[in-house]
């Protein structure tokens, strides 16, 4: 029942009444917040209680002792310590309504991601018990730690972070989460090279209009130079029958309106164009 | 008013309605002559519609009181573009002639008003197809997903992003950096952009093509240039209704406030963008419809245009600002979420206690109870309003804000391809009546020799214009395109047009113009016409022709300039011109201002001297050779 106390409430807190507790039992002096002094006061005025109470008492103490030895260890490595990462987790962002909500078994596949991640790294067989975490807040936010799995000692915080890089890719999707959704607070990812192609594509597309322009400007000139042969072909042959036709007058140019009807009299349509009035 | 001022020789100088007739009938080759009508209406409606209607009527229409605005732009639009319209229309219609030739068959002192329009047109053509330019420059970048402009590249060391991006943002880094590679101020000239110097020539070139042979080709290819950007509006518009946060977008546009109608500036703004918007005094109007038939109902033409421009700026206005709400509504969500996030993460508060209804709440109560904390956090005041007026215009319209909103709409590729081509058409479209005012007017004033074809002609015009516009791929080249911009096409045109107006009213005679467009159209120009030309037109013209010249004057000539040393960046720094920069304006407004003056001052002591030595040639004898014109063209029967 305290166990279950102890888990519902901020850890801190407790961990601080429990370690004060034991503080005043065993000697060393440690720093209190006020909550918890007025804990150990509440407490400390029970040295007069009754046989039974006083035996419950040291029942919550041992338990105190053993819930509190393992985490104290990692309560101060989470928050003092420089080897502690924190991660923080925005699954409603990432996935909106498909959201999962975050409870132990969750946590559970964490440590068991990052246990995976070490063991890729380091090639030494980390366990699920290797990775200690704690201050976990309902933004879905915590710290956690590594130990070794032969000597206990922490692995440093550089080691986690090669480690979280080169694995990085299948811990974001273990989760279905992504680079910004699943931040590790210390260890920012790091950026994509960007894909250079060959030639520049606009470059290409440059290169496909210009053709287009430079074939509409070879099939206009062309056509002009065969609208302007072809022109030269009729006044050539148009010439030619008048010099036939010249050739049964006087040998003077006379050059005919097309469309000239026998209505008209010729001598007033066209004016010679050697004598001018 | 019955003020006509004397001008002898008029009736030698234009045709005769007999001769018009015959002209009608014979239907001379040597002219050009459009296809159809509908060729014609595209090409003037493609003139008219430009870049301006998508990219500055909406700005002036949200920051000069949205609904509104309508009032004095449909105003203006009836006193003062209609009637320009009609004008020019019909004076080109009766004298079959482009500018130069048109304003020197009124009045020989008058070929400096065509000249005017000549040079203005030119130094447009130089600066506009250069936004082309640019315009092709990011079509050929839109053919990769994701857009080149979308994400900001990683510097050399792969630490981290560029710096210059990351501080700014990756469309304006885009913009800035990897297509104008922008110098810090204008003097600093850097060297041409090798890649802006191929979508320059390509630009050139795909205009040469269009216009190689006169309106023979741009009567084709305005077929595609002038609808198409309709045709994408549309699929914007649709596109852009769907999008969420349009609306807001839509509402900001037209919400009325009556009381920018009180500002003069906002009349102002209005007159201009109505001038400026019916490509007036450029020359090339003038030009188009002297290819129409004589009997072409120019009143209606007028009408038609002046409508379809109108919509056209109320339509686009319509569509950008749906895509700005769609924007603005984007980025209100990221600061938004940016700023929760932040809380979130410092108070390890569950995801989703916070949303947009209790944000303002929430913050409350945390700024109450740890100030310090979120004194610290520097959160930015998210406000939908102030997104939405991030209302630009112009260039920062087209390059940053739509681009920015087309990286965020699903498949962007495909939108920024068809955005590209819609403003690449209305450009070209434009470019054609620029090249019209340009060549028509060397033509007439006999500077180009008479054998060389028309492809010769425009390869030249095309040519000269490429090298000169190459100042506009360097590295200050957008200083150099805003200082063109700024002063090549505002003040000329306005003298210009009202040298028109003057010259057609009272030189040309109004009496004579009636009697010209009764026998054009069937009837006499009615009472709004009389006085809007006589009067009402002239008089609008010179008030935003002082308001705008006092204004010009008055101002500081200042530049914006991107500098990433500076310490504003990225806010744009505002610089001071150096002063060889007065020579410059000298040149882009002056010269063509003093070029009507100038011609006529040259033409009449050319007459006073050379006058003694026509004296003896100016008795006519007065016999038949002299009164008829012996040539090929008349016919005794």
């Amino acid at each position: 029942m305290f166990l279950h106390d102890f888990l519902h409430l901020p850890v801190r807190l407790h961990l601080t009444a429990c370690y004060s507790l034991l503080s005043t039992r065993q000697g060393p002096q440690v720093a209190l917040t006020p909550a918890a002094q007025a804990r150990v006061f509440k407490y400390e005025g029970a040295s007069g209680l009754p046989r039974g109470l006083r035996m419950s008492l040291n029942l919550v103490i041992v338990l105190c002792l053993t819930a509190v030895l393992g985490p104290t260890l990692v309560h101060t490595l989470c928050s003092g310590s420089t080897d502690a990462n924190k991660v923080r987790l925005s699954i409603k962002t990432a996935l909106g309504d498909e959201a999962y909500d975050w409870d132990e078994s969750e946590m559970f596949l964490f440590k068991a991601t990052i246990a995976f991640a070490m063991r890729k790294c380091n090639k030494k067989q980390y366990e699920v018990s290797n990775i200690q975490v704690c201050n976990a807040t309902q933004r879905v936010s915590f710290w956690f730690v590594v130990t070794d799995p032969k000597t206990e000692d922490l692995v440093s915080g550089k080691d986690v972070e090669k480690a979280v890089r080169m694995s990085r890719n299948r811990i974001n999707s273990a989760f279905l989460l992504t680079d910004k959704t699943l931040e590790f607070v210390n260890i920012p990812p790091t950026l994509a090279a960007p894909v250079k192609p060959a030639t520049p594509p606009w470059l290409i597309v440059f290169g496909v209009v210009i053709g287009l322009v430079g074939a509409g400007i070879a099939a206009i000139l062309i056509s002009t130079f065969i609208q302007k042969k072809r022109e030269r072909g009729g006044i050539k042959e148009r010439e030619e029958d008048e010099e036939e036709e010249a050739g049964q007058r006087n040998g003077v140019f006379c050059t005919v309106q097309e469309g000239a009807d026998s209505n008209i009299n010729p001598g007033f349509i066209e004016d010679d164009p050697f004598t001018k009035l | 008013m019955k003020l006509t001022l004397p001008n002898p020789g008029l009736d030698d100088r234009i045709p005769s309605h007999q001769q018009l007739e015959k002209l009608e009938v014979e239907e001379a080759a040597d002219r050009p002559k459009w296809d159809n009508k509908a060729q014609y209406l595209l090409t003037c409606v493609g003139f008219c519609v430009g870049l301006g209607n998508v990219w500055r009527f909406p700005y002036l229409c949200q920051s000069h009181g949205g609904g509104a605005f309508m009032i004095p732009f449909l105003i203006l639009l009836v006193l003062e573009g209609i009637p320009l319209l009609h004008l020019e229309f019909a004076i080109g219609q009766r004298l079959r002639k482009g500018s130069v030739g048109v304003w020197t068959a009124i009045h020989p002192y008058l070929t400096g008003v065509g000249v005017a329009s000549m040079l203005v047109s030119f130094l447009v053509g130089l600066y506009y197809n250069t936004i082309i330019a640019w315009v092709m420059w990011y079509f050929f970048n839109s053919f990769q997903d994701p857009l080149p402009w979308s994400h900001c590249p990683i510097n050399a060391n792969k630490t981290g992003l560029v710096s210059e991006c990351a501080r700014s943002s990756p469309v304006d880094y885009f913009w800035y950096r990897e297509t104008l590679n922008t110098s810090a101020n204008i003097e600093d000239a850097g060297g041409l952009q090798w890649w802006m110097v191929l979508c320059l020539l390509c630009a050139w070139t795909v205009l040469y093509v269009c216009c190689v042979r006169g309106i023979e080709t741009t009567g084709k290819a305005v077929y595609v240039t002038s609808t198409l950007p309709y045709v994408v509006l549309t699929i914007f518009l649709i596109r852009g209704l769907t999008l969420r946060g349009s609306v807001s977008g839509i509402k900001f546009l037209f919400i009325p406030n009556v009381n920018e109608l009180l500002n003069p500036s906002t009349w102002l703004d209005a007159g201009a963008q109505v001038f400026y918007s019916f490509s007036l005094a450029f020359g090339g109007l003038i030009s188009f419809s002297s290819y129409n038939s004589v009997h072409n109902n120019c009143e209606q033409d007028a009408l038609i245009i002046s409508l379809i421009n109108g919509m056209t700026s109320v339509y686009s206005a319509i569509v950008i600002y749906s895509i700005i709400g769609f924007r603005a509504t984007e980025r209100f969500d990221d600061c938004l979420g940016t700023n929760i996030l932040a809380l979130m993460n410092t108070f390890e508060i569950p995801e989703g206690n916070i949303t947009e209804s209790n944000y303002k709440d929430v913050l409350q109560n945390l700024n109450g109870t740890f100030p310090e904390i979120i004194q610290d956090l520097q959160l930015k005041t998210c406000d939908l309003n102030t997104f939405l007026s991030q209302g630009v215009e112009g260039t920062g319209l087209a390059f940053i804000v739509f681009t920015e909103a087309i990286t965020k709409m699903p498949v962007s590729p495909l939108w920024s391809v068809l955005f590209f081509i819609m403003l690449f058409c209305l450009g070209l479209s434009t470019m054609f009546g620029n090249i019209e005012g340009v060549m028509i007017p060397l033509q007439d004033l006999n500077v180009i020799p008479k054998k060389w074809p028309k492809e010769v002609v425009t390869a030249l015009i095309c040519l000269v214009s490429f090298i000169i516009a190459l100042i506009f791929v360097q590295r200050s080249g957008d200083y150099w395109l805003a200082l063109f911009n700024n002063f090549a096409g505002s003040i000329p045109l306005l003298i210009i047009a009202f040298c028109e107006m003057v010259a057609v009213v009272y030189l040309y005679g109004i009496d004579r113009f009636n009697k010209d467009i009764e026998f054009m159209i069937g009837h006499k120009p009615n009472i709004f016409w009389q006085v809007t030309w006589r009067v009402v037109s002239p008089l609008v013209m010179l008030v935003i022709f002082l308001f705008y010249f006092i204004i010009e004057v008055t101002k500081e000539l200042t530049y914006i300039a991107w500098n990433p040393d500076s310490v504003n960046f990225p806010t744009l720094d505002t610089l001071k011109y150096p002063g060889w920069v007065y020579a410059i304006i000298f040149i882009l407004a002056g010269i063509p201002c003093l070029v009507i003056p100038a011609t006529a001052l040259f033409k009449f002591i050319r007459n006073c001297c050379c006058k003694k030595e026509h004296d003896h040639e100016m008795d006519h004898i007065s016999t038949v050779s002299s009164k008829i014109e012996m040539n090929d063209n008349v016919r005794f029967t």
